[in-house]
């Protein structure tokens, strides 16, 4: 077996720092599975989040080289194995503890966006009628599994810590999920624009770049929403065609 | 539960954890697009040499007033005065230029290369504040949609160039014959990667199918689709048709200047 190093963000009160630890790697491995010998073995106090191991639950979301990656779906032959492997938690969010962010934000935003609030059922059965093609434009967006490496790699939020005005590429995708939803009828358009800060996202794709699932978050939900935002606010020739309908 | 907040240093300016050469993309950027724009604007302001037979640069296309056989409305209006710097392409550069400028990969693009905001995804940036195109004066980003029909215009006039291309004068006999020259074929792979560009912007995107939550007709639908198509490259298009429509350019003018031959195909 080779050993490796990893150089794993430590908290110690209120102060954090890197700590070195080598350990055995072996073929297959996942940088979680690594993280999992080195508190089996050296460091039983490291706090780290994590669940399915499949890359479906989005709780061991870390920052691996300084790219926020799930550890379970980071392989070790992906990653330079002659230097050490950073891994360090989002940086986007408060730290709790070692590679443990507090995402709470996050579950504060989402009550904040009308809910899905479909129209009069089309049928008198109670049913409605749908286009599929219409339907499998949003249903890309329903294969976000909250893992928000999104929010953590998005600079506004990262950098900029605009926290109370821009609510993320993650959520920005879950009101396009309903603001493009064929039943839905409710409108966020202005809520989008003032309270979610929409004009804040200056279209890097680094929230793209990350997601584990693939989503095409900047052009399938935020470019779209922002044209939807330009219609009704911005554009006066769409204003006025309005008036006439 | 309680917790204690651990406090982490924000980084600054280029400092990051990331192993790969994150600084490579926006220096490409940064570079292919300043190579471009100063060349551009040398272009414009040069106003010689962007004719040749049958061929007109695409920085002087349309020709609304000049001095060569392409001008649509004459030479040069005697209102312009002189001391003002005049080109035929100063008159045209703006729309497609502000069409990029304005487009959304191209935005992201150079926030990045330019602006260093931010240098890379998960890289420290420059400055403190940040006002996004939120506020003045990038909200003016949204204008975007003006150029996009500005510019599938200037695909129209592009693409009837391409077909004056295709007719020679011989200097001999004065007569016109149809023909192909290398300059045609430039002439025209510059047209098509320009239409791969612009009917793939996001707007148009919008306009053509995104703004409605139902594709109703198969008419709608499969526009949308089309557009959808283009736009999952248009990264690829906006780069290849920057280089087609300077290398067309080029291509005329060292033409002109006798510095290249253009072959006959045809």
């Amino acid at each position: 077996m080779a050993r490796a190093t990893f150089r794993i963000w430590r908290t110690s009160g209120t102060e954090g720092r890197f700590q070195d630890y080598s350990t055995e790697v072996s073929e297959g491995m996942v940088v979680l599975d690594a993280v999992h010998r080195i508190q089996a073995e050296q460091a039983p106090d490291l706090a780290c989040r994590w669940n399915c191991k499949a890359g479906k639950c989005g709780s061991c979301s870390a920052e691996i080289n300084g790219t926020p990656r799930l550890m379970c779906m980071t392989r070790l032959n992906e990653l330079p194995m002659a230097e050490p492997v950073t891994v360090e938690p989002m940086r986007a969010f408060p730290p709790i503890r070692d590679l443990v962010s507090d995402v709470s934000w996050n579950f504060r935003v989402k009550p904040r966006i009308a809910k899905f609030a479909p129209r009069t059922p089309d049928a008198p059965d109670g049913t409605w009628r749908m286009a599929q093609r219409d339907i499998d434009r949003v249903q890309e967006f329903r294969k976000c599994i909250e893992c928000f490496l999104c929010q953590d790699v998005c600079h506004v939020l990262r950098d900029h810590n605009l926290h109370e005005e821009f609510i993320g590429p993650r959520y920005l995708t879950y009101a396009a999920a309903l603001e493009m939803h064929p039943l839905d009828t409710a409108d966020r358009e202005g809520a989008l624009k003032k309270d979610f800060g929409i004009g804040y996202c200056n279209i890097t794709k680094c929230c793209t770049k990350v997601c584990p699932e693939r989503i095409h978050i900047t052009d399938n939900a935020i470019i779209p929403l922002k044209e939807r935002v330009v219609d009704r606010f911005y554009d006066p020739v769409s204003r006025l065609l309005r008036m006439f309908k | 539960m309680t917790t204690v907040p651990v406090r982490v240093v924000p980084r600054g300016f280029g400092q990051t954890t990331r192993r790969d050469a994150w600084w490579a993309v926006p220096a490409v950027v940064f570079t292919i697009l300043s190579a471009f724009v100063v060349y551009a604007t040398w272009a414009a302001f040069e106003g010689q040499h962007y004719t040749y037979g049958p061929y007109l640069s695409p920085f002087y296309s349309p020709e609304v007033f000049g001095d060569s056989p392409h001008a649509w409305f004459g030479s040069k209006p005697s209102f312009v005065p002189a001391w003002l710097p005049f080109s035929p392409a100063l008159l045209i550069l703006p729309f497609p230029g502000l069409f990029r400028v304005t487009c959304y990969y191209y935005r992201g693009a150079y926030y990045k290369a330019f602006w260093a905001d931010p240098p890379s995804c998960a890289v420290g940036e420059p400055r403190k504040g940040y006002r996004g195109e939120h506020s003045f004066p990038l909200v003016l980003q949204n204008i975007h949609r003006y150029f996009l029909f500005i510019a599938l215009g200037f695909l129209l006039v592009l693409a009837h160039d391409v077909w004056k291309a295709m007719w020679f004068i011989n200097p001999v006999t004065g007569q016109t014959s149809f023909g192909i020259g290398v300059g045609t074929i430039v002439l025209a792979i510059n047209v098509v990667l320009l239409g791969l560009y612009a009917l793939g912007c996001h707007t148009l995107r919008h306009v053509i199918g995104g703004k409605c939550d139902e594709l109703k007709s198969d008419t709608r639908a499969t526009a949308y689709h089309c557009v959808s198509c283009l736009n999952a490259r248009h990264m690829v298009w906006a780069w290849c048709s920057l280089v087609s429509v300077a290398f067309a350019d080029i291509y005329v003018r060292l033409c002109a200047t006798g510095v290249w031959t253009d072959w006959r195909l045809l």
